[in-house]
């Protein structure tokens, strides 16, 4: 150890390096602009493109002038206002939503015997496996006759037709949701000693819920495509058509804003159903458990 | 030669320096009873066209409070046979028996802890990945699974995440819980399938103090695979050398005391340098000098 002075200033001070950097100013945390943290927000961004094209419509509609054609926006929302308030939209729609809740319900339980049947015998797989793959690409419309044939007009027909939009494209997630269910996953519930139904339900169905929930969705969107084809095809059963017969009928008596209004219904229902009803189900389950396919 | 360390070749099977007494019913009468005992088991699996032995006819068994490691190279079976005393794989010759029972399928008497950190059930948050499977169980009513659940999850340090789900949580915190579920249900015996295997370095080598440091705390018996030589040594306070191909003991080392403050010591390094070589020796030449 030597008593001189170092001839290296900093070695004399070995600390001052860093005493210098504590002792300037670093902002660490600054805030955003208001603005910036606006245009970061989805909901805010897609509103701007709501807004947007409802201008578009609005204005291009005042500006071709054919209400028969091609009706503005504002006539179209206040044929919408018309036909809720004489009942007659909101009843075409109850019409509608209770045919596809019967069809939907159907085609899932249908959907859970398949996919039983697939995950417990080697041949049951097999068969599932031929059946989707004959029938998922088949469009459920073109069924349609076929089911007119069998069931005659009305509901029975529709919950037919249903039934098939619905059944395959859910059978086939539900099962190679089940398929996919990490070995991990499943040796763990074994450890802890669940058997049969148990280890179905507590280990088998949440992990392939994303799936599942994914096959609900696909089945719920052609579905909804579904019934509203086949009710423009025949929608008028006894007294009561549903939507896709409200658009019909009213091209029929060429109240355009009337057609308007019964398509921007089916799409407020199909938003409704898959950003309020699956969002939601999507952030209390596969979002948070870290799961999510997308 | 080494003081706490005896290695034997494959005539040195028996861990036990005790003689054993056996009665009429095979069971053995001793102060430490066998925890685990394997007789003679052969694993075998078969791919589409032939049938493959994965374990030759391995006999070993474990007393209370054992740490022992299976050591091997990829391919000896090691994770097989572990999978077997799980109760996951039955074997095609011999028998496996824990505290006299033969094993026949898994349960919550023999927790396992995987290399894998989809172990953790996704769709539950920390806690409840530990309580349920203690509530699953059966032993405990949901009020005393939580509360065990919690006191598991103080033990690896981990009270702040208990609400969180385990897709939030590092490679290392994933495992820490697995072990804290483990241990939590309070098994005969813990195995444990290369649980470090996927961790940094630096987690590993914590993990593995922990790990001696919750046995120290509560002495477990614990069923190790490992391909590592030196976690082997670190963890055990026995080795088996496994061979591959068919996959049979090649060796027994008793290694206790040897943690990571002996880790530059001579007795150690030795021998790691030992199971090095038995390793890398093909079998037939003698690996002893």
């Amino acid at each position: 150890m030597s008593l001189n002075l170092p001839l290296d200033p900093a070695a004399g001070r070995p600390g001052m390096g860093t005493d210098d950097l504590a002792r300037e100013p670093v902002v660490v945390l600054r805030p955003r602009s208001a603005w910036r943290r606006l245009w970061d927000s989805t909901a805010f961004r897609r509103a701007v493109i709501l807004l947007v094209l409802a201008l578009c419509w609005e204005g291009y509609g005042r500006l071709l002038h054919d209400p028969l054609l091609f009706p503005p926006l504002s006539a179209t929302l206040a044929a919408m206002a018309d036909g809720v308030r004489d009942g007659t939209l909101l009843d075409r729609t109850a019409t509608s939503l209770r045919v596809l809740a019967a069809g939907y319900c159907a085609g899932v339980v249908a959907a859970i015997v398949l996919t039983s049947l697939a995950v417990s015998t080697r041949i049951g797989s097999d068969l599932v496996a031929t059946l989707t793959a004959m029938f998922n690409p088949l469009p459920a419309v073109a069924l349609l006759p076929l089911a007119l044939l069998w069931f005659g007009l009305g509901m029975p027909s529709l919950v037919f037709v249903i039934v098939h939009s619905v059944l395959w494209p859910l059978a086939l997630n539900a099962y190679s949701g089940f398929l996919s269910v990490p070995e991990t996953q499943r040796m763990v519930g074994r450890n802890i000693g669940l058997r049969g139904v148990a280890y179905i339900a507590l280990i088998l169905i949440p992990a392939a819920f994303p799936s599942i929930l994914a096959g609900l969705k696909i089945g719920w969107a052609f579905a909804w495509r579904t019934l509203i084809a086949a009710e423009l095809v025949f929608g008028v059963s006894a007294r009561s058509g549903g939507l896709g017969w409200f658009i019909f009928e009213n091209r029929n008596n060429l109240q355009t804003e009337n057609v308007f209004a019964g398509l921007l219904t089916v799409v407020l229902i199909g938003l409704i159903v898959d950003s309020v009803f699956f969002r939601t189900i999507e952030a209390l389950t596969v979002r948070r458990w870290g799961t999510a396919a997308t | 030669m080494f003081a706490g360390l005896r290695t034997g070749g494959v005539a040195d099977l028996d861990p036990s320096p005790r003689a054993m007494r056996y009665t009429d019913v095979g069971r053995v009468r001793d102060a430490a009873e066998p925890v685990l005992r394997l007789e003679n088991v052969t694993l075998r699996y078969a791919t589409p066209d032939r049938l493959i032995t994965a374990i030759h006819r391995v006999s070993f068994h474990m007393r209370e409070r054992d740490r022992l490691i299976l050591l091997g190279p990829s391919g000896c079976g090691k994770s097989s046979l572990l999978k077997a005393v799980g109760g996951f794989i039955r074997p095609d010759e011999g028998s496996i028996r824990l505290k006299g029972r033969e094993i026949t399928r898994p349960g919550p008497d023999r927790m396992m802890v995987f290399q894998d950190f989809e172990q953790l059930l996704p769709w539950k948050t920390v806690i409840g990945n530990v309580a349920s499977a203690l509530f699953v169980s059966r032993r405990w009513t949901r009020a005393a699974a939580l509360e065990r659940a919690h006191a598991a999850l103080a033990k690896v340090g981990l009270t702040r995440c208990a609400t969180d789900y385990p897709h939030t949580l590092s490679g290392g915190m994933k495992q820490r819980v697995a072990i804290a579920r483990a241990m939590a249900m309070e098994p005969e015996i813990l195995l444990m399938d290369e649980p470090y295997a996927a961790l940094d370095a630096l987690t590993r080598r914590n993990m593995q103090d922990e790990l001696l440091e919750l046995w120290r705390d509560l002495p477990f018996t614990l069923l190790f695979v490992t391909h590592s030589i030196e976690e082997a040594i670190l963890i055990g306070s026995r080795i088996i050398v496994l061979s591959p191909h068919p996959g049979r003991i090649r060796a027994h080392y008793d290694c206790d005391r040897l943690d990571h403050a002996a880790q530059g010591g001579e007795a150690f390094r030795s021998l790691h340098l030992r199971i090095h070589e038995l390793l890398f020796t093909p079998e037939g030449e003698s690996s002893c000098r």
